[in-house]
């Protein structure tokens, strides 16, 4: 007998997030003939590809007990720098995009590690300075693939595989192992939960801080040369609220936001909730607002249900 | 011996004054900041300290403003409030849409109505149910801009006729050669200020963000305390949108998209601590007008708009690095 309650707290052999995935994927089935073909589960696997990228890496950085909320800025850059490079060269727009998302994630893990600065102050403001980047870069303008190998790539797929759905799950997969079975994700774990102890420990929290946001910042350009490939084209403001979708993500996954629990599997159920959510109701023809509402009335149901769960984490007097 | 004890008496005087210096700065360092900025501004720009520039800019930076004064308060009891930006879209959209349907009072009073009961939730919720701020708000946010959206069916609103309705006078009016956003915004600031400063409910917000713990043990009503600050931070919003609708006269329905940001913004270069517990009115005006004046600046010397947003960037870690930095005595933080 499983049970209910170590099932609900995440402790049990399944995640509740899953449960839910499985609930709303049985649900639209039956109210759309179209949801459950081969063609649209690949199809939602790659529409969620772009927020499920970022989402990885915001696992880790809130596993650490970061937040970043850089990534939709970053993404836009990157998207940007690889259509507008295009000139010198595919390879060559490509590594820069990718390499800007490094420098970027290295710029904010060294100013929270130098500075001790809260990685919220330090990523809202580099949101706002990478989107004025982005405008410096591009002066306002959109940029165009006129190369079609460019844009072949995002539609291509390896026999019945979309590429970028594969990408994704490839990352997933990646990121889940290093999370499970390398020092780095155990450290990553241990300075979340408790910093001072981690320090005492001997691990060295600023540079496991600047990995985390290393890697973030990667996936977020990777996540934005995707889309650049999805769409043949980059605008100055691609990526907008999508530092809000991808913690929207994360939490529903059940990581939290004070650092020290999380995984990459809850991540991977929070960003298909959201993707099978979008893409059956689009199916049902609801408007698209109403997924907005949905999304929020969903996330805070999330909170109080954990809340209610653990009653020891929340403990506190109260009048 | 004596002479000893004098010059020792001495010594410790010169320290405490030149402790002083350093405390005075650190304490007001923005506004010494401030008044650098304005005089490098007016160095390279002549219009930049006329009277017009002035009062142009602190009324163009007197929305952000009016939200800044309510998310300070929500601050100061501990908490965050993102969804300002969504709040103001909403309400922005709905005193403009009701004008034409049921006339500027009706719209108005329905419009505070909704924009309060929408901050009751946020307050009901973070308040009483205890949830976590950020993530609540976040919801919030994206829930309130749905909202929005399936109010206004994806359509931008605005007044049929706008040259004969007394609305226009919130955001177009002058009072006295001063404009009327300029006065809202003035009033609410200085309310605010000595609400927060001279009565006991102000002491109680800076208890519970200080310690909510310890303000509970000596007989704060917590919850309730949370829940007023959401009030307020709705109240100063649906202000801001009674601004912004009667300037523009009609409303994209993302109109308050990423306002949010820069209201924190504004509030974190002010000095602001977000922990809770610390921080003044004072401080989020300085805040607001800095950045205020630094976009107008920057217009000025020539630069596009967009190079604001650089330079907030910096001067946001920066102010609150240097804040850091004095209260532990060194520049960088010791551990690897």
């Amino acid at each position: 007998m499983i049970n209910m309650k170590d099932f609900l707290k995440g402790s049990g052999f399944i995640q509740p997030i899953w449960v839910f995935v499985i609930v709303i994927t049985i649900f639209f089935s039956f109210m759309s003939e179209y949801f459950l073909s081969i063609g649209n589960l690949s199809n939602i696997l790659v529409q969620t590809s772009t927020i499920g990228l970022i989402a990885l890496g915001m696992t880790y950085v809130m596993i650490n007990g970061n937040i970043d909320l850089s990534v939709g800025a970053v993404l836009g850059l990157s998207a940007s720098l690889s259509v507008g490079l295009q000139d010198y060269g595919i390879t060559i727009a490509v590594i820069a995009a990718l390499a800007s998302g490094l420098v970027l994630g290295a710029i904010n893990g060294l100013v929270v590690w130098k500075t001790g600065v809260n990685a919220f102050i330090v990523t809202l403001g580099a949101m706002i300075g990478v989107r004025g980047l982005i405008f410096v870069y591009t002066e306002e303008q959109s940029f165009y693939a006129t190369n079609f190998a460019f844009s072949d790539f995002g539609t291509a797929s390896i026999g019945p595989f979309p590429v970028l759905a594969l990408i994704f799950l490839i990352c997933t997969l990646v990121m889940h192992l290093v999370l499970k079975k390398t020092g780095h994700g155990r450290n990553t774990f241990a300075v979340g939960g408790n910093p001072e102890a981690a320090l005492d420990a001997g691990i060295r929290i600023g540079r496991h801080m600047m990995i985390n946001f290393i890697i973030v910042g990667f996936f977020a350009a990777l996540a934005g040369v995707l889309l650049a490939t999805q769409m043949g084209a980059a605008t100055p403001n691609l990526g907008r609220d999508y530092e809000l979708w991808t913690i929207t993500a994360v939490v529903l996954g059940g990581t939290k936001l004070t650092g020290g629990y999380g995984s990459i599997t809850g991540t991977l159920g929070g960003v298909l909730a959201i993707g099978i959510l979008r893409n059956g109701m689009n199916l049902m023809q609801v408007p698209a607002f109403y997924v907005l509402v949905i999304l929020g009335v969903i996330l805070i149901s999330v909170l109080i249900i954990d809340q209610r769960l653990n009653v020891h984490a929340s403990k506190g007097v109260s009048i | 011996m004596a002479s000893v004890e004098q010059g020792k008496q001495a010594i410790m005087l010169s320290k405490k004054h030149k402790a002083g210096l350093l405390n005075f700065l650190s304490a007001q360092g923005i506004l010494v900041f401030f008044l650098i900025c304005m005089f490098a501004f007016s160095l390279f720009s002549e219009q930049f300290l006329s009277q017009s520039n002035i009062m142009t800019v602190v009324r163009q930076a007197s929305i952000i403003g009016i939200i800044a004064v309510g998310v300070t308060v929500v601050i100061i009891g501990g908490n965050l409030d993102l969804s300002v930006g969504s709040m103001l879209s909403f309400s922005t959209v709905l005193v403009v849409d009701l004008h034409d349907k049921i006339g500027p009072i009706g719209a108005i009073i329905l419009m505070f109505f909704f924009t309060l009961l929408i901050g009751a939730v946020n307050g009901f919720l973070i308040g009483f149910m205890r949830l976590n701020s950020l993530i609540v708000t976040l919801a919030m946010l994206s829930a309130i801009q749905g909202l929005v959206l399936i109010y206004s069916g994806g359509q931008n609103v605005d007044i049929a006729n706008q040259s004969d309705t007394w609305f226009a006078f919130f955001g177009r009016g002058y009072v006295l050669g001063i404009a009327v956003p300029v006065i809202l915004f003035a009033m609410l600031a200085i309310i605010v200020q000595v609400v927060m400063s001279y009565t006991s409910y102000g002491r109680r917000i800076f208890a519970v963000g200080g310690n909510p713990a310890a303000a509970v043990y000596s007989g704060i009503r917590k919850n309730w305390c949370v829940f007023s600050t959401y009030l307020i931070s709705a109240f100063c919003v649906a202000c801001a949108a009674l601004v912004l609708g009667s300037r523009v006269m009609g409303s994209q329905n993302n109109v308050g998209q990423g306002y949010e940001l820069l209201v924190l913004a504004g509030i974190i270069l002010g000095g602001t601590s977000l922990l809770g517990g610390a921080g003044s009115i004072w401080k989020t005006i300085i805040g607001v007008l800095i950045l205020g004046f630094i976009q107008n600046g920057l217009l000025l010397l020539g630069y596009p708009y967009y190079t604001q947003w650089l330079v907030t960037w910096v001067i946001i870690i920066l102010a609150v690095w240097l804040d850091l930095a004095n209260k532990r005595k060194r520049l960088f933080t010791t551990h690897s």
